[in-house]
């Protein structure tokens, strides 16, 4: 029992991944009501440019911001050119989210044309190998960066949507779209913003998660659906319902990993789904009302 | 253009005499292929016929129904698996394949449930979620995926004159002929019909006496017929299963067949699913570019020519049709 705290503070470590990814998931449904099937293709895309960079020998801080950059000039790119277009034509949702998922694959084969295929370890400027102990709790470097980058992430991004006029108009924009035109907002750049700012938030999740797994084209696959399943379980309409989901996740993981198996701890994510949609459909913090038949 | 006079006519699968003649044409030319095409290319149209298959049964939920389900893969492993299974007993093949598509409509129904109370996005997730727990149970249990090594069956062998691939040629075109046929007869049937209202507008089909319920599950539970069938006939060609043949990626396969080959067409789902074949087997060394074309042809269809490759088949007809007026 005294390994539990050890449990808790790895799983608050994964946790807090998940909750980066489904933060821009959430993001992005707030704006535009679609679910974006080409996350985890985009911050795929975004670790390889990462890597290509350090290899043309830039400084791995630079090398960083500009693939986080690049994942989110991507995003806007892909809403400015197709889905403005497709909503003007008044597309449906599934037909939004059959676009998504489009340029997802658009990403996926970026990734498989102009990425070095083999599957390597990342080089990351905090190992996994050093660790350090504090109280009986082994944790690693990479542990504690993952723990305060998201912390840092986490705060900024909330500074940024409740406290500047930007995060202002970016509510408006989501909770009510043709009123916030009607007040002047311009509603196609912040929109677009949301999708870069969940995008960045992606790719920074993607970089942390390919030092902790191995780097291969398809390594965010799983780690993409449990952001989404953390996302469900806080609540789709909820942004710090994402946080709570995938912290919440990670700590259910790591513990049904450590008394049950191993092997149930990737099925959790997927139970979970199953079960909130069936009895809370709205999330722990959500807030929209689902019709019944 | 057409005017149908009595409601038997409209019932008729092919109206004009010249349709019938050159679409007669076609099956014969199809059936007669294997005496003039190469052993690599019957093994594709097998592989066309199998897709039709479980394109049309997803055409039904997606195109026809309105409902957003990406357990596809789910769907297949659990058709391939059970077929597996109960040939490995002993059951004789077309027995295991009835089974298999049935076991697999069970379980369609089982996931039809959430989609009474979710729309959009969530029902999207929850059949999300289902395609991959399925996924990893298979990998997390030996018992039903033959762990590592996965699960073997034997495969058919060539009788008479058949070689082996001409007896899979004909024994799936056969299959996938009477699903094309039976989807034909179920879209304009009172139950086509009441699937189409769903999708248009649900609360208008519950007021006009649809009842949602039945056809939203039967819907889900006839689809995922069709998928397990195909489940099973993928099982019995490749003859060894295992559980990374089902992965997210295969629904996305699924979807891009349906969509680009025309959502509540059913000759789009046979256009789709011959996309989905003949697309990677044509770039199979290239790598990345299957992808590439299936974003692009994705993101083509939805903004230009909604009805996808069935679209593109219309505009070409009625362009001959009506010329020389536009």
């Amino acid at each position: 029992m005294e390994n539990i705290l050890q449990y808790i503070v790895s799983g608050l470590s994964t946790g807090s991944l998940y909750a980066l990814v489904a933060l821009g998931v959430v993001l992005i449904y707030r704006a535009n009501r679609v679910l974006n099937f080409a996350h985890g293709d985009v911050t795929t895309l975004g670790a390889f440019l990462a890597i290509a960079l350090v290899a043309m020998g830039l400084p791995w801080w630079l090398a960083f911001l500009l693939a986080i950059l690049g994942g989110a000039l991507a995003s806007m790119f892909f809403y400015f050119s197709v889905l403005i277009p497709a909503q003007r034509r008044e597309a449906s949702h599934l037909g939004q989210l059959i676009l998504t998922l489009g340029f997802g694959l658009l990403a996926q084969s970026g990734v498989l044309i102009f990425g070095n295929l083999e599957t390597r370890v990342f080089d990351f400027p905090l190992s996994d190998s050093v660790i350090y102990e504090w109280g009986g709790v082994v944790i690693s470097e990479l542990s504690i960066g993952i723990l305060v980058t998201t912390a840092i992430a986490t705060i900024l991004f909330f500074l940024l949507v409740q406290k500047t006029s930007l995060g202002l108009a970016m509510r408006a924009s989501s909770e009510n779209l043709p009123a916030a035109q009607t007040l002047g907002i311009p509603t196609r750049p912040v929109l677009a913003l949301s999708w870069g700012l969940a995008s960045a938030l992606g790719v920074l999740a993607g970089l942390f998660l390919a030092a902790l797994l191995f780097l291969d084209p398809t390594f965010m696959l799983e780690s993409f659906l449990k952001g989404f399943a953390a996302a469900i379980l806080g609540g789709l309409n909820s942004l710090p319902g994402a946080i709570v989901g995938g912290l919440i996740l990670g700590l259910a993981e790591s513990l049904a990993g450590a008394f049950i198996s191993v092997a149930f701890k990737n099925t959790l994510a997927f139970i979970i789904i199953i079960v909130v949609l069936l009895f809370r459909p709205e999330g722990l913090l959500g807030k929209e009302f689902i019709e019944r038949v | 253009m057409d005017l149908i006079e009595s409601y038997s006519e409209e019932l008729q699968l092919i109206r004009k005499g010249w349709t019938k003649a050159w679409v007669w044409g076609l099956t014969a030319m199809l059936f007669l292929s294997p005496l003039y095409l190469s052993d690599g290319y019957i093994y594709i149209a097998t592989l066309v016929f199998i897709f039709t298959i479980g394109t049309l049964g997803q055409n039904l939920l997606i195109g026809f129904t309105g409902q957003i389900s990406f357990g596809q893969a789910g769907f297949l492993a659990i058709g391939a698996y059970s077929f597996s299974h109960l040939n490995n007993f002993g059951v004789p093949a077309p027995l295991a394949l009835m089974a298999a598509g049935v076991i697999c409509g069970l379980f369609g129904l089982l996931v039809g449930f959430p989609s009474l109370r979710l729309k959009g996005p969530y029902l999207a997730i929850v059949t999300l979620g289902f395609g991959v727990a399925v996924y990893q149970i298979l990998a997390n249990s030996p018992l039903l995926s033959g762990g590592r090594m996965g699960v073997v069956i034997r495969r058919l062998e060539g009788f008479s004159i058949l070689s082996t691939e001409q007896v899979y040629f004909y024994l799936t075109f056969v299959i996938a002929l009477g699903f094309v046929l039976l989807t034909y007869n179920i879209v304009s049937s009172y139950m086509g019909r009441a699937f189409i209202a769903i999708r248009d507008n649900d609360i208008a089909a519950e007021v006009l006496g649809v009842s949602l319920s039945r056809y939203k599950l039967l819907s889900f539970a006839i689809s995922s017929f069709y998928v397990g069938v195909q489940g099973g006939l993928l099982a019995l060609l490749l003859g060894y299963l295992e559980p990374n043949m089902f992965t997210f990626l295969v629904t996305i396969d699924f979807l891009v067949a349906v969509v680009v080959g025309g959502l509540s067409r059913v000759e789009g789902s046979i256009l789709g699913a011959a996309f989905v074949v003949i697309v990677p087997q044509a770039f199979s060394h290239l790598s990345g570019v299957t992808p590439l074309i299936y974003g692009i042809a994705i993101i083509l269809v939805l903004i230009f020519e909604p009805l996808g490759l069935a679209g593109v088949w219309l505009r070409i007809r009625l362009y001959f049709r009506n010329w020389p007026y536009r």
